[in-house]
């Protein structure tokens, strides 16, 4: 097995990643952080997981959030959705495999991915509200936050959640206050069979092909990590039994990228705006310096006189 | 007698020197400036979110999340406040033959030769693109604003229309700013221009220079004994 999560030092340890190390900032221009940290990943062996959730609570109690009692909709899956207190959620998927007409429960922790080229910053307009660190990690902070909503147009994968208490995003936070001082995610210490792993990048790959191999020496022919180029890839990755259809599971995106309309929105049509509007202002001062102004003459009162036929009404 | 579309309520010549004509009401006046200022309002804050460089705008609103709350809120008042100036101006703002006219000698008009272009209504061709062009883009924007007005309509829309409605709010808000700008130029370059929504009146003189056919009819009218207020 993957070597088990650390336990806390008992001793204060200095945070390993800060405001120092930021690639990405919303809304602003920076110079990114060089060099970059050892990028990290969280693995989800989806072939692992038993459903117990306990994943979703460690998530709740770790962040000190609560999930409002719900209703039972006839699924395992609760809440139905992810909402701005459950930043993480089991999704339980009953599939026929037609190949074997097997009933196959699959279960997916969805959250967010911590995209390489994240949409949901490519969208926020508000200056440091979504930053990036140089490791990968994909986080909001929540005092920049306006609420716009905009970062739910700009995911692929239809992650963050609007607070109606106050108005402000949400979303996995891949635990950057636990992973900035040597621990696992929340999620990942909890798991009980280590369907969720953690470590760099590197290591999560190669710990994920032994994984793979595994699973296709069993019989899943299409075993396989996902870990979308679409995005850049992703900083939480799945090994799926079926690589081959991300979408049974929960509708996971084949092959997700930032919408292109999304793009034209924060890209093409920003400049296309203001030089049309620039152009129109100056078009108008342009045309004032040589035309003059259009100003009504003596004369032309003089005729309005006449037609108005003279005495004061 | 049949009343000419072009004359509205209000509307009235009354004789001296110089001549003065009655062409907005206080009430027409006061709904314009309610519709202008939510305008520029939605320009201010809609700008500081779409464009990062000009978020600083947001402080003048009280912050990101007051920007981001208020900004519909303006949508609505403008919305309403801009279908009074409709419901006021549409029937002075149909087409008529004149304004083919006008539209094709748009180089004499640009160029200041008034005599060269035909008498007008109490609009021209290009007030009347002003008002249509308003007029459509306040529908655009409204229908588009309201799908990614997340805090009350979000369930109502899925991700993918909301994308695009995002896309559709912004090209349409940047039309409607140029509107604006060819609206406040002309009203900057035809001197004489302002006071007919600052006061309400107009020089006789600039009455027969820009639109004479809507002078001619409101002296028709006054010498037949219709009442002029």
């Amino acid at each position: 097995m993957f070597p088990p999560a650390p336990n806390p030092p008992i001793t204060p340890v200095p945070e390993r990643f800060g405001d120092k190390d930021l690639i990405r900032r919303s809304a602003s221009t920076i110079t990114p952080a060089s060099p970059r940290q050892t990028e990290v990943a969280k693995l989800i062996d989806v072939s692992k997981c038993i459903g117990c959730k306990a994943c979703q609570a460690a998530c709740l109690e770790w962040n000190n959030l609560h999930e409002e009692v719900g209703t039972f909709n006839g699924s395992y899956t609760n809440p139905p959705d992810l909402t701005a207190n459950s930043l993480t959620l089991m999704r339980f998927t009953e599939w026929v495999n037609p190949q074997t007409d097997n009933l196959e429960w699959l279960i997916r922790k969805d959250g967010c991915m911590h995209c390489e080229d994240p949409g949901c910053l490519k969208a926020c307009p508000a200056p440091g509200a979504i930053v990036q660190y140089s490791n990968g990690i994909v986080d909001f902070i929540h005092d920049a936050c306006i609420g716009c909503g905009y970062c739910v147009k700009g995911c692929p994968f239809n992650i963050p959640r609007i607070s109606k208490v106050d108005n402000k995003a949400y979303k996995c936070t891949l635990c950057s206050d636990r992973v900035a001082v040597g621990q696992w995610p929340a999620c990942a210490k909890a798991c009980p069979t280590q369907a969720i792993a953690f470590g760099t990048k590197d290591e999560m790959k190669k710990w994920a092909d032994g994984r793979i191999t595994d699973l296709k020496s069993r019989g899943y022919q299409n075993a396989g990590l996902y870990d979308p180029p679409g995005v850049g890839g992703t900083h939480v990755m799945y090994v799926l039994q079926h690589a081959d259809q991300p979408e049974i599971y929960a509708g996971l995106p084949k092959n997700p990228t930032i919408s292109p309309i999304v793009e034209l929105w924060k890209g093409a049509t920003k400049y296309f705006g203001f030089a049309v509007i620039g152009f129109a202002a100056v078009a108008g001062v342009f045309h004032h310096m040589v035309a003059g102004p259009n100003k009504v003459s003596a004369e032309d009162e003089e005729n309005a006189e006449k037609l108005a036929g003279g005495e004061r009404s | 007698m049949s009343m000419p579309d072009d004359i509205q309520p209000g509307d009235a010549v009354h004789k001296g020197h110089p001549v003065i004509v009655n062409r907005y009401t206080l009430a027409a006046r006061i709904n314009h400036w309610v519709t202008a200022i939510s305008l520029i309002l939605l320009a201010i804050s809609g700008m500081a979110l779409f464009s990062p460089k000009l978020f600083f705008l947001t402080a003048l609103f009280g912050g990101g999340q007051a920007t981001r709350a208020i900004h519909p809120w303006i949508g609505v008042v403008l919305f309403f406040s801009f279908m009074g100036l409709f419901l006021r101006f549409w029937k002075a703002n149909l087409w008529k033959s004149e304004d083919g006219t006008w539209l094709r000698r748009i180089r004499d008009v640009i160029a200041g030769h008034e005599e060269r272009l035909p008498e007008l209504g109490k609009y021209n061709a290009g007030q009347k693109f002003v008002f249509w062009g308003m007029s459509a883009l306040i529908v655009i924007l409204i229908s588009s604003g309201i799908v990614v007005w997340d805090q009350y309509f979000y369930p109502f829309t899925t991700i993918p229309q909301k994308r695009v409605a995002i896309l559709v709010h912004a090209l349409a808000a940047i039309g409607i700013i140029c509107v604006w700008i060819v609206h406040v130029y002309a009203a900057i370059w035809v001197r004489g221009t302002m006071s007919a929504m600052t006061k309400g009146q107009v020089t006789g003189g600039w009455a027969w220079r820009h639109h004479r056919k809507w002078l001619r009819e409101l002296v028709v009218r006054r010498s037949r004994g219709t009442p002029a207020e």
